[in-house]
């Protein structure tokens, strides 16, 4: 089927099969940085922000996305930086794999959060996993970014 | 302590920007839109012979390209587990066998144009299976009926005890023996004779295991893949296929975590043999079920550790009997057994009847592998609980019975020569140690005098302190090699080529930071690549902490080179000026006496567009191998909280206080750490490889195979010891893996604390605690 997808304020036209996911559509588009980490909606490493909010783009149909604002980190351009320069400031980039879509997930965090403690930040992530990190430097530099002391 | 102006600083990774930001820069980014699609058939049975198998059908599928099975490819035994070559490792794997030796093997390769097409073409593949009795228990595979090996063409590089018909991979007897042990353990006055078990565990990087190949404008078959180690990936290819390495091209671009996982070929052979077969890019992404049932898990352990000291705590005796699952083949079999005894052994030095041995055996389940820990982290559970044991026995305070036995610098242990990994091992002595001060300050920090063993803090609720300690290696003495080549460009920067594999931990950063360091420049002036087998030096890859020990040591010496050629080469372009004369500080060359000066930017210049007859391109290299491998030291103490009433149990904090010589980089040791002792702690919690009664794989995925996540651990305190070894690079050790080892141990520790009850099996579930607190109350 013929879909029409909003992409960071791009229109991209696209030929799917109904069953396709996004994650596997915007991908073959080319916004790399959404990857593919486990198949079932736990890993959190395929998260978009559709309208805003962060969503599992493997467990979410690509035709359902027509009509969305669907944001990657390349999206977001230049607003990504404080918090990847957070993050990269403790080290706690790693490996990396998990980190575009930490760092979407992080910047939605901040629109939605009115008062941000440790507790919330770290309940707001819980989809997000990391192998790598131990979480502790990520949240360094993440409540540098949220203002939580 | 030491000043240096590039290492011992927290600079951000130098990927870390472009990595968080997007950038294509993974496996599968990298693979052409028009590669195959690389799928594989895998085995329902834990143990068969495939009778016939009949593809014709699954042919005819529009779109398929290539069907391959254990007829069509060379029949040629290795493996797979990407060590030094003569491997340690049995040689006990094909790319396709016409027997399966567990739930998942591969049966057939199947390639086509996109995912659907071969999953289309899979189910028309026809196999009929003769059916064994599957060897699932490992306590019951020595003599089983079954006997998973029975290929005539087996074999070892180097003898290592290796019976295929009572299906043992490798044993380790009558060997590592110092004193007289049986007679002690008569003699002494106070001793521990328990079992101890260890699970599997899976490595679980958040990028699958992914490879594609492309044939190259010179007809050589070319690879990028997720590896730790190219050149041995390199070489178990070419292997495989019977092709000569010349031929072959591994790339290895930003990898998504391994911990282990990618120390092993899996997907390389069949998108290598697909490629080579159709000549067209294919590519083999696997699926996270894939990743858990059908690469590699941590190796099951069994201990029987026996203890005997006198009633003071002087340890006289240290036994350690081990039987290891190696799964369905035998890769690191025989290394992560060895670790087991060669990194435990040597931290209690003071006893002097020592013996380690014991087998290592096949079963019909996912084969075991590299992991993060290496067989030190079984072991560690093991002899740490013991000595939580010991000291329950000898009424003493666990820190005081650890100070007591621990190694200390300047000592040495006899182990370190008799054990090496695979065979004999090299004497050392600790030119650096400091875990007495990490034992004391992690008392401090954690408040142990105040919290040990427990406090009651409300009817169904329990504090309690638990420790452990724990020693690894940098790198395997003279076998791990790495290599450095510095090349000096116009515009006064160099490259930095390493054949060492940045997997994400930072050793790209580390090792331009080691590099600088030596040339006397700000690391901005480097610019690394690795890895390439084409373009980069040899490495034996990241594995076995040996990256910045062993890597890091070449790239200092490539830069003590380099910057010889660099004053070299600008006492002649200050003319009059002896080498010895010249002062190069901030990018200058000058004399001492004063007079001229020129920048590195227009030395480079000269070098490479001005100085007539005098023009060069400025190489310089760096190889080390060493006989040292200096070990890192950690304590470890954790605080838990228990609920007695459900059995569940809370991690509060977790302190580390670690001795791995000079961090190169700060913040990056620290994350290496942090983030070893998270994934230490979900072994010890949570993480269980679960199987069927006929040998499926039950938790192979990520809902039930849990992993941690960030609410599950209140708090994680890393501080490291001062400390400085002569044999490191500006006096680094490695950190890579300490951090893992500990946390079972620790935390099994701290139950006992609190409740009295000791779990001598991981996961510590609450079942088991929940268990063990009614037993205790019903024996009232």
């Amino acid at each position: 089927m013929k879909l029409k997808l909003n992409i960071n304020n791009k229109f991209y036209n696209t030929n799917i099969d109904g069953d396709e996911s996004l994650l596997d559509i915007l991908r073959k588009i080319g916004f790399k940085s959404v990857k593919k980490g486990c198949d079932t909606g736990v890993c959190g490493v395929c998260s978009v922000l559709i309208n805003g909010k962060p969503t599992l783009s493997c467990q979410f149909l690509a035709a359902r996305a027509q009509g969305a604002k669907i944001t990657t980190v390349e999206g977001l351009g230049k607003k990504a930086d404080k918090i990847v320069d957070l993050i990269v400031s403790e080290g706690a980039d790693q490996c990396g794999y998990c980190g575009p879509s930490l760092v979407l997930t992080t910047y939605a965090m901040k629109k939605e959060l009115k008062d941000p403690t440790v507790e919330k930040i770290n309940h707001y992530l819980t989809g997000n996993l990391c192998r790598c990190s131990g979480y502790e430097g990520q949240l360094r530099g993440i409540k540098k970014y949220m203002g939580v002391k | 302590m030491m000043k240096f102006k590039e290492v011992n600083h927290s600079i951000p990774k130098v990927d870390g920007r472009g990595l968080l930001k997007g950038a294509s820069a993974y496996t599968d980014d990298l693979a052409v839109d028009s590669a195959l699609i690389v799928k594989l058939l895998r085995s329902p049975y834990a143990f068969a012979k495939i009778k016939s198998i009949d593809i014709k059908k699954a042919l005819k599928t529009e779109g398929i390209e290539c069907i391959l099975t254990y007829k069509d490819v060379p029949r040629i035994p290795i493996t797979r587990a990407g060590q030094s070559y003569p491997e340690p490792s049995p040689k006990d794997k094909f790319i396709l066998d016409n027997y399966v030796r567990y739930v998942g093997d591969e049966v057939a390769i199947i390639a086509g144009t996109t995912e659907k097409v071969v999953d289309d073409a899979m189910k028309l593949i026809g196999v009929d299976y003769e059916i064994f009795e599957p060897v699932l228990d490992f306590e019951k595979a020595i003599g089983h009926k079954s006997i998973i090996h029975p290929e005539k063409e087996i074999y070892t590089m180097f003898p290592m005890g290796l019976d295929a018909k009572n299906n043992i991979a490798c044993s380790y007897m009558d060997t590592m023996i110092v004193g007289d042990v049986d007679k002690q353990m008569k003699e002494s006055e106070v001793t521990v004779e328990q079992r101890y078990f260890t699970n599997a565990q899976q490595q679980v990087p958040l990028e699958p295991h992914t490879s594609t190949a492309f044939i190259d404008v010179q007809g050589r078959l070319n690879i990028i893949t997720s590896t730790q180690n190219p050149y041995h990936t390199r070489r178990i290819i070419g292997e495989a296929l019977g092709k000569p390495q010349r031929d072959i091209r591994v790339y290895k671009p930003r990898i998504g975590g391994g911990f282990g996982a990618k120390q092993q070929v899996h997907n390389d052979l069949f998108t290598a043999i697909v490629t080579l077969k159709t000549g067209k890019p294919s590519k083999c992404f696997y699926t996270r079920q894939e990743v858990q049932e059908n690469t590699f898990t941590r190796h099951e352990m069994r201990f029987d550790i026996r203890l005997g000291a006198d009633k003071k705590g002087n340890l006289e005796v240290f036994d350690m009997q081990l039987l290891s699952n190696t799964g369905a083949y035998g890769e690191h079999a025989l290394t992560t057994f060895m670790v087991a005894g060669s990194k435990l052994l040597p931290m209690y030095n003071k006893a002097k009847h020592l013996r380690f041995e014991g087998k290592v055996v096949y079963t019909n389940r996912c084969p075991a592998g590299a992991y993060r820990g290496y067989g030190a982290l079984q072991a560690n559970f093991a002899v740490e609980s013991a000595m939580r044991e010991l000291a329950e026995k000898l009424n003493m305070d666990p820190t005081e019975l650890r100070l007591k036995n621990c190694i200390k610098e300047g000592e040495t242990s006899p182990v370190f020569s008799v054990m090496g990994e695979g065979g004999e091992g090299i004497a050392q002595v600790m030119e650096s140690c400091k875990l007495d001060y990490c034992i004391k300050r992690g008392r401090e920090l954690i408040g142990w005098k105040k919290k040990y063993p427990s406090k009651q803090i409300a009817p169904n609720k329990i504090r309690s302190v638990g420790t452990a300690i724990a020693m690894q290696g940098s790198g395997i003495p003279l076998l791990d090699m790495g290599a450095a080549v510095l090349k000096l460009n116009d515009g006064g920067f160099f490259n930095l080529l390493m054949g060492a594999t940045d997997l994400g931990t930072g050793s790209d950063t580390v090792l331009s930071q080691i590099a600088a360091e030596a040339i006397g420049v700000p690391v901005n002036r480097i610019v690394i690549t690795s890895s390439d087998t084409d373009t980069t030096p040899f490495d034996v890859g990241a594995y076995a902490s040996s990256t910045t020990f062993v890597s890091g040591n070449a790239a200092r010496k490539a830069g003590l080179n380099m910057r010889a050629l660099l004053i070299e080469e600008a006492a002649k372009a200050l003319k009059a000026v002896h080498k010895d004369d010249i002062i190069f500080e901030d990018c200058t060359f000058k004399s001492k006496f004063g007079g001229e000066s020129i920048t590195l930017e227009e030395l480079s210049q000269g070098l490479y567009h001005t100085f007539g007859t005098d023009m060069k391109q400025l190489i310089a290299s760096g190889s080390n191998t060493s006989p040292k491998s200096p070990p890192p030291f950690m304590s470890a103490f954790v605080e838990i909280e228990i609920d007695t009433e459900t059995g569940q149990i809370n991690i509060l904090e977790y302190v580390a206080v670690v001795d791995c010589g000079t961090t190169i980089n700060p913040n990056l040791a620290r994350i290496q750490v942090e983030g070893g002792i998270l994934q230490g702690i979900g072994m010890a919690m949570w993480e269980d490889v679960r199987y069927s009664k006929d040998g499926k794989m039950l938790s192979n995925n990520l809902m039930n195979y849990k992993i941690p996540n960030r609410k599950d651990v209140k708090k994680i305190t890393v501080e490291f010891a001062e400390s400085y070894d002569p044999a490191g690079p500006y006096g680094a050790k490695s950190v890579g893996e300490i951090g893992i080892d500990t946390p079972l141990a620790a935390i099994a520790n701290a139950i006992y604390n609190a409740v009295g009850v000791r779990i001598r099996s991981v996961p510590l579930t609450p079942e088991k605690i929940l268990t063990g607190i009614l037993e205790k109350d019903s024996t009232k």
